[in-house]
């Protein structure tokens, strides 16, 4: 008995403390709209801050806690509704999305390059002092936490339901506009929000980082359990909040003290980890149906569509490049070229989904892991095993998008993150694949028969699968289906009333989209010869939702130079181990700046020649008149005016 | 004659490129009501967002008793006596009646003689203090944005289409709300398409059409031109 009271005592204080973390996203989502992914990276952040002031400063801890709590948790908080979060609200749900991923992978890579990992603890609050009532003993810490979260609780509700300003953020929700004819201030109001909400984050990090320890993706990761507790709120109401926080913490304590009672238990090691993914999962499928937004239309100036023959000229360009610079490169070298690919056709799904289809997903690589799983189980070194990897892959991402199809995006992303979290920590880890941290094997493709055995010429036909699939995705976005995705992507209600059956659609992109994911992971596999489950984790999904972005995530020249960088980037941080968190941070701020033009930098590129023809060639011209070309030659070719003509028509 | 609360002086402004207000000159003495009417898309709307702060203007001016504003925020304006009534249901839908009145002190006016006000000129909305002000009628709704109207004892006050969408039974009531908030001294530019009840209660009339100001009047003038204006583009 005093073990269940005891189990029960530390439920109520994990679920005192995802309440905490949890009420700071609520009261930021419903004042700004604006879905705080990095809620939890910005409680890690002041977590290492707090420790830095109280441990390694040595400053006393209540003045650490005001520090942190009520300066610089709320300056930053106000710092990024004023340079990042600005007209998030009403923007597109994937741009705010991927701001906010940005914001948790810069800080991140703020956290890695200010405080490199080493071994840090933070001690507990009155450390060693405990509370002893009959036979149950409790901690100062989980009477601190519980205290804490019964005041934010009250503090919250006295905030926005009896003081003006609390009044005046639910009415900024409404209308921004209308609360400034009412004489409000709708920036300070969401500032304000903002302050409120990153000190909760703060707040929350302070008190579970003594229990979880002061680990970087610990941390960041723990806000799926607010997620969750947020999202049986339906992110608007409190008190459902705190009621999903708390049943969270008390179910997970239970699970994790009684699991060795069950049998069979023994063959999910990871469970506990993943109670509140589940939970969150759940919460996700049993969501009532989201409403559609009348009247709201999204489009965007699109990259060009390239046409067939332009498409092929360059696709074949490349592949006789990678011919030449293999021929002779070493091995270690061609498994890079090789990733480089990989991770191209990885965002080529991307592309699919998120630049055509206008959804956000962020477990692409769990998906390329279930090829790669798929391909080395089936153990078929051809392209029967290449397809079973792909269907199987097109069947999980079908399966992931099914239980969410009344839901809208910002519902979608969740539960592809929540799918990537359960992948990590369970199936990957189970024994019928990696097991913990052990490597599969697989073999060489062999096509029609001919293997190919030369990591060269891998590579070489690794990037023809490239060009191929990127045909293909061009070729869709031309055709009917194309239209029909942009269709839905820009205003789904007007789509709707078309007569197109969006939910199916869905399913059907995102099996698509996990498909050539799933085609990625196979080659990979193939590539390296062995894979751990290292290769397909989690956070490698938000990395390349960011390269994605930064680089163009609606063209497939953007998906090429995206997924060299994104092969580059653990070399470079290899390579100069004292800027490696500035890396992400500098991916970080990029995907921040860039995700209101999901069209990227690559289609900066496309601009160039214009920009040239149009700017500086006529100032050349003016400033040298001899440079003048001859009005037949160059630009005025006849046959390239046709060219740019077909593309934008076809953009069209 | 003393300083007109309102002067609008050769206003223009644009939607990109597509210029909606070309040179708008308007004035609306201390104390007046004028009524601004025009067919749809004749930029009467715009005009008004641009005199409530809401839409910047690409040149001329505008000046509220003498003062220059160009370029002023709406809730500053908001603060220093300009209440604009936007058209549509200009309330918040998902707090209360009373959340909505509270809102509405930012004006400058204390809660509670916001309340106090609200609740003797519409003793229906005191009936609902504690309903969402989305699930009241389009009557009862209107009546909560003019409460605003009223409380906020404005210097100048914009109405844009308060008819729009009503029973003609209300909108008359509506008006008479205006009346009442004319003759304790409020100076009102009211704007609207349908021109017999704003007539009714103005002391002078504009019309608007094609992003101009066309006619200016006494009511009765404007009356008989309006059909010519409105059918026949006098612009």
């Amino acid at each position: 008995m005093s073990e269940f009271i005891s189990y029960t005592i530390i439920g109520i204080f994990t679920g005192a403390a995802y309440a905490i973390a949890a009420s700071g996203l609520v009261l930021t989502y419903s004042t700004t709209r604006v879905f705080n992914i990095a809620h939890g990276a910005v409680g890690m952040v002041f977590a290492f801050v707090y420790w830095d002031f109280s441990v390694r400063q040595g400053f006393p801890v209540w003045i650490s806690l005001i520090l942190v709590l009520f300066v610089a948790a709320p300056l930053f908080g106000v710092f990024v509704q004023r340079v990042l979060a600005r007209g998030l609200g009403s923007a597109p749900v994937s741009v705010s999305l991927v701001v906010t991923v940005g914001l948790l992978v810069g800080l991140i890579g703020v956290a890695t390059q200010i405080w490199p990992p080493e071994a840090r603890t933070l001690p507990q609050f009155f450390h060693g002092h405990l509370i002893r009532v009959g036979s149950v003993v409790i901690t100062w810490q989980e009477l601190i936490t519980v205290t804490l979260s019964i005041v934010v609780a009250m503090s919250l509700y006295v905030l926005l339901t009896m003081t003006r300003i609390g009044t005046a953020m639910r009415a900024s929700v409404d209308n921004p506009e209308l609360l400034q004819l009412y004489g409000g201030r709708p920036q300070v109001v969401a500032a304000l929000a903002w302050a409120v909400g990153s000190s909760l984050a703060a707040l929350a990090g302070i008190l579970l980082a003594p229990v979880v320890g002061l680990q970087y993706y610990d941390l960041t990761l723990l806000v799926i359990s607010a997620y969750a507790a947020a999202m049986l709120g339906r992110l608007t109401s409190l008190p459902m909040t705190y009621v999903g926080a708390m049943a969270l913490g008390i179910g997970q304590s239970y699970v994790v003290g009684y699991l060795q009672n069950i049998p069979f238990s023994d063959k999910v090691p990871g469970l506990p980890a993943v109670i509140p993914t589940v939970f969150l999962f759940a919460i996700l499928v049993l969501l009532p149906q989201a409403p559609l937004r009348i009247g709201q239309v999204k489009g965007m100036v699109s990259a060009p569509v390239p046409s067939l023959g332009k498409a092929a000229r360059w696709g074949t360009l490349l592949v006789v490049l990678v011919l030449f610079i293999s021929v002779g490169m070493p091995d270690s070298k061609l498994l890079l070229v090789g990733t480089a690919a990989t991770y191209a056709i990885v965002m080529l799904s991307l592309v699919l989904l998120t630049g055509y289809g206008g959804y956000v997903s962020l477990a692409q690589f769990t998906f390329a892991g279930v090829g790669a799983v798929a391909y080395s189980k089936v153990d078929q070194p051809n392209l029967f095993g290449l397809l079973v990897a792909v269907l199987i892959a097109a069947a999980v991402g079908a399966v992931v998008a099914i239980p969410v199809l009344r839901l809208t995006g910002l519902y979608l992303a969740l539960a592809t993150l929540a799918f990537a979290q359960l992948m990590d920590k369970l199936v990957f880890q189970a024994s019928f694949a990696f097991k913990f941290d052990n490597p599969l094997h697989a073999e060489r493709l062999s096509i029609f028969g001919v293997k190919v055995d030369g990591t060269g010429s891998y590579a070489v036909v690794m990037t023809v699968f490239f060009v191929l699939i990127a045909m293909v995705v061009l070729a869709v976005r031309r055709g009917r289906l194309g239209r029909i995705l942009i269709a839905v992507r820009d205003s789904p209600a007007a789509a709707g009333t078309l007569g197109i059956d969006m939910r199916w659609l869905r399913v059907g992109l995102f099996a698509a989209s996990a498909g050539i994911a799933g085609l990625a992971g196979a080659l990979f596999a193939g590539l390296r010869g062995t894979i751990v489950a290292f290769d397909f984790q989690f956070f490698a999904s938000l990395l390349l939702l960011l390269m994605a972005v930064v680089w163009g995530v609606t063209s497939v020249t953007g998906a090429a130079i995206g997924g060299i960088f994104l092969m580059y980037l653990p070399v470079a941080q290899s390579d100069n181990p004292s800027i490696a968190g500035l890396l992400f941070l500098l991916l970080g701020v990029g995907a921040v700046i860039l995700a209101r033009d999901p069209n990227g930098l690559a289609n900066k590129l496309f601009q160039i020649p214009g920009w040239i023809q149009d700017s500086v060639y006529p100032a050349i011209v003016r400033r040298f008149p001899a440079m003048a070309m001859n009005k037949e030659s160059g630009y005025d070719d006849p046959a390239s005016l046709e060219e740019v003509d077909a593309d934008a028509v076809a953009a069209r | 004659m003393s300083v007109p609360i309102l002067e609008v002086v050769d206003l223009h402004a644009a939607y990109g490129r597509i210029e909606v207000l070309r040179g708008v000159d308007l004035t609306v003495p201390r104390g007046a009501v004028v009524a601004l009417l025009g067919p749809n898309g004749a930029g009467k709307s715009t005009l008004l967002k641009v005199i409530s702060g809401q839409m910047e203007q690409t040149s001329g001016d505008i000046h509220l008793s003498g003062v220059h504003v160009s370029g002023a925020k709406p809730d500053d304006l908001a603060r220093v006596g300009l209440t604009t009534v936007p058209e549509g249901r200009s309330v918040f839908p998902n707090l209360t009646v009373e959340e909505n009145l509270l809102l509405m002190s930012y004006a400058g006016v204390s809660a509670d003689k916001v309340y106090d006000t609200a609740y003797s000129y519409f003793p229906r909305l005191y009936e609902r203090a504690f309903q969402l002000a989305g699930t009241l009628s389009g009557g009862e709704q209107q009546m909560l944005a003019m409460a605003r109207a009223l409380s906020s004892d404005p210097a100048l006050l914009l109405l844009d289409e308060l008819s729009m969408g009503l029973a003609p039974l209300i909108v008359d009531e509506l008006y008479d709300t205006v009346v009442q908030i004319a003759d304790s001294g409020v100076s009102i530019l009211v704007v609207e398409q349908f021109a017999r009840t704003a007539l009714e209660v103005a002391d002078y009339a504009a019309v608007m059409t094609g992003g101009r100001i066309v006619a200016t009047g006494e009511p009765d003038e404007i009356n008989e031109i309006m059909a010519d204006v409105i059918l026949g583009g006098a612009a």
